[in-house]
């Protein structure tokens, strides 16, 4: 009603945001702690990086064809305006290896991957499967968070590398076919310019991404309450918080490599 | 090693206390299960049953109060001597709770192969040795566990509460949800195999009829204690008016005023 009414839900939704940081942090460490310490649970691990990185392909290719294809006409669009018409190879390598391959296969598996993952551990929770485990003397977050945050760390740059050859023979294929280059020429100007820190900064922002998916998955079904709405709200807060969080790391991640 | 003579009860839990915000679920409940013994806690809906046993458990972290277990405290364990208690228990959960991952016998030999560290084939026998003494068939091994009935996903939760042979079984609500003739066998099941084992069991509820026919002494929970406790003979005649109230399923009477009052 008054101004002090709007101060205070103001200092509530920051005491709710600090609370929920707090749980984020402390689960993480958690998490980390069971992902570094045996035992580990190895077949299973392999079983989510086929689920995560292999049934991902798919979705994975076609996003990045049609981006490479895309990017290599409105580079040439943009190019023709100052005669740089020559560049549509190398552009469309470092946007794609170092920026796009990386943040729009996270977005894609952050739909794909992270809802998935809540999903499956928010109706574990819901139905005391959660609480199972742990009676049976196996620790929740060994055997169910460990495995994904492993898995999707290392299957991203996997997949994401998968992503950058076919973004550039999207831009291959658009340059080539349509807009009627040289294929040798364009080839050349791309393996020319392209660089391993272009590759490798490129792969870092994939495990990271990687690990957040997993992670955003993880967290939302582990803590997801009261039965079937509840796992809902859980995978929609995994996706949401998944894809803010790869924004936010792409930048941070690419301001430090470019100092 | 805590004093562990004949007469140390196998759990005793003493003013235990649990709030969850302005909730008090639990305000000092006192219970005691000798070494063979079970052990029925009766209570309406939300009484703080199932926290009382997630308490034991060590799912629910108590506000105060102590659990002890062949005389040693559990309450403050974490990590390996939790797991180290919890590989002696088994549990049966209200919804059976069985892996939807697994199949069934992957389900049934699980603490066998995780806390025990049990091979794959010999936990393959055991389990399905402990299938067959809950009355499942040995071709159900194979089957998802979502696609078996109610009181089928029961057996396996039973199953595989058993498997381990744990020296502790707990039951939340066995017969919830199931009809007179299955809730009659899952009653007889818990019976033969908790004397098998010799275990010490404790099942919540609020089947009378299962209650009675599983139980050596009943406790009934009201407004997060234990009000009444004795010989499950005794509890026709015990002279409590919530007791009396429950077991004869009557509207009127204290708990009924509570509820209108609050
Ligand atoms: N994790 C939790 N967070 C908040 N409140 C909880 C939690 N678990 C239980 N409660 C509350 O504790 C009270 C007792 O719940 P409990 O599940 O023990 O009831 P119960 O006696 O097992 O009932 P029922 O016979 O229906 O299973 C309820 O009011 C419930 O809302
Ligand atoms: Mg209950």
């Amino acid at each position: 009603m008054n101004r002090w009414n709007f101060l205070a839900a103001i200092g509530r939704i920051f005491i709710v945001f600090l609370n929920t940081t707090g749980h984020l942090i402390l689960f993480t460490a958690t998490a980390l702690r069971h992902v570094v310490l045996p035992p580990f649970f190895l077949r299973i691990t392999f079983q989510q990086m086929l689920r995560i990185g292999y049934f991902s392909l798919p979705v994975v290719g076609l996003t990045a064809i049609f981006t490479g294809a895309v990017l290599a006409l409105q580079i040439y669009i943009g190019g023709s305006r100052f005669n740089a018409e020559g560049f549509v190879g190398q552009v469309v390598v470092i946007s794609m290896v170092r920026e796009l391959g990386p943040v729009l296969a996270a977005l894609m598996l952050a739909g794909r991957v992270s809802s998935a993952i809540a999903a499956e551990i928010g109706t574990m929770r819901v139905t005391e499967q959660i609480d199972a485990l742990t009676t049976l003397a196996t620790n929740p977050f060994k055997y169910l968070v460990a495995p994904r945050l492993i898995a999707a760390t290392l299957t991203l740059p996997l997949l994401v590398l998968v992503a950058d050859i076919i973004g550039v023979m999207g831009g291959f294929l658009a340059a080539t076919q349509r807009l009627g280059m040289n294929a040798g020429i364009y080839m050349k100007s791309t393996m020319d310019v392209l660089e391993v820190e272009d590759v490798t900064s490129g792969l870092t922002k994939a495990a990271v991404f990687g690990f957040l998916i997993a992670l955003m998955g993880c967290y939302h079904g582990y803590n997801s309450r009261g039965g079937a709405q509840g796992v809902g709200a859980a995978t929609t807060d995994a996706v949401v918080s998944a894809s803010i969080l790869i924004l936010l790391f792409n930048y941070i991640l690419t301001d430090f490599f470019f100092s | 090693m805590a004093d562990q003579t004949q007469d140390t009860p196998k759990i005793a839990v003493s003013g235990l206390h649990k709030r969850f915000g302005a909730n008090q679920v639990l305000a000092g409940i006192d219970l005691e299960v000798g070494r063979g013994k079970s052990l029925a806690i009766i209570g309406g809906s939300g009484s703080g049953k199932s926290v009382t046993l997630k308490c034991i458990l060590g799912l629910i972290k108590p506000d105060s109060g102590s659990i002890r277990i062949d005389g040693r405290e559990t309450t403050g364990l974490t990590g390996t001597a939790r797991e180290q208690v919890l590989a002696r228990v088994g549990m049966l959960f209200q919804g059976a709770a069985l892996f939807d991952s697994l199949n069934v016998w992957q389900n049934v030999a699980f603490g066998l192969m995780q806390a025990h560290g049990m091979a794959a084939k010999p936990a393959r026998e055991k389990a399905l040795a402990a299938m067959a003494k809950v009355g499942l068939e040995a071709d159900l091994a194979e089957v998802n566990p979502a696609e078996l009935s109610g009181g089928m996903q029961k057996r396996v939760g039973l199953a595989r509460a058993i498997a381990p042979e744990p020296e502790i079984l707990f039951f939340d609500e066995p017969t919830t949800g199931l009809d007179p003739i299955m809730s009659g066998i899952i009653n007889e099941l818990i019976i033969e195999r908790v004397r098998e084992l010799g275990a010490t069991a404790l099942t919540i509820t609020h089947d009378m009829k299962s209650a009675r026919r599983i139980a050596d002494t009943i406790a009934m929970i009201y407004q997060g204690k234990i009000i009444w406790c004795g010989p499950a003979g005794d509890i026709d005649h015990c002279g409590e008016p919530h007791v009396e109230q429950f077991i004869r399923a009557r509207s009127e009477g204290p708990i009924a005023l509570d509820v209108v009052r609050a």
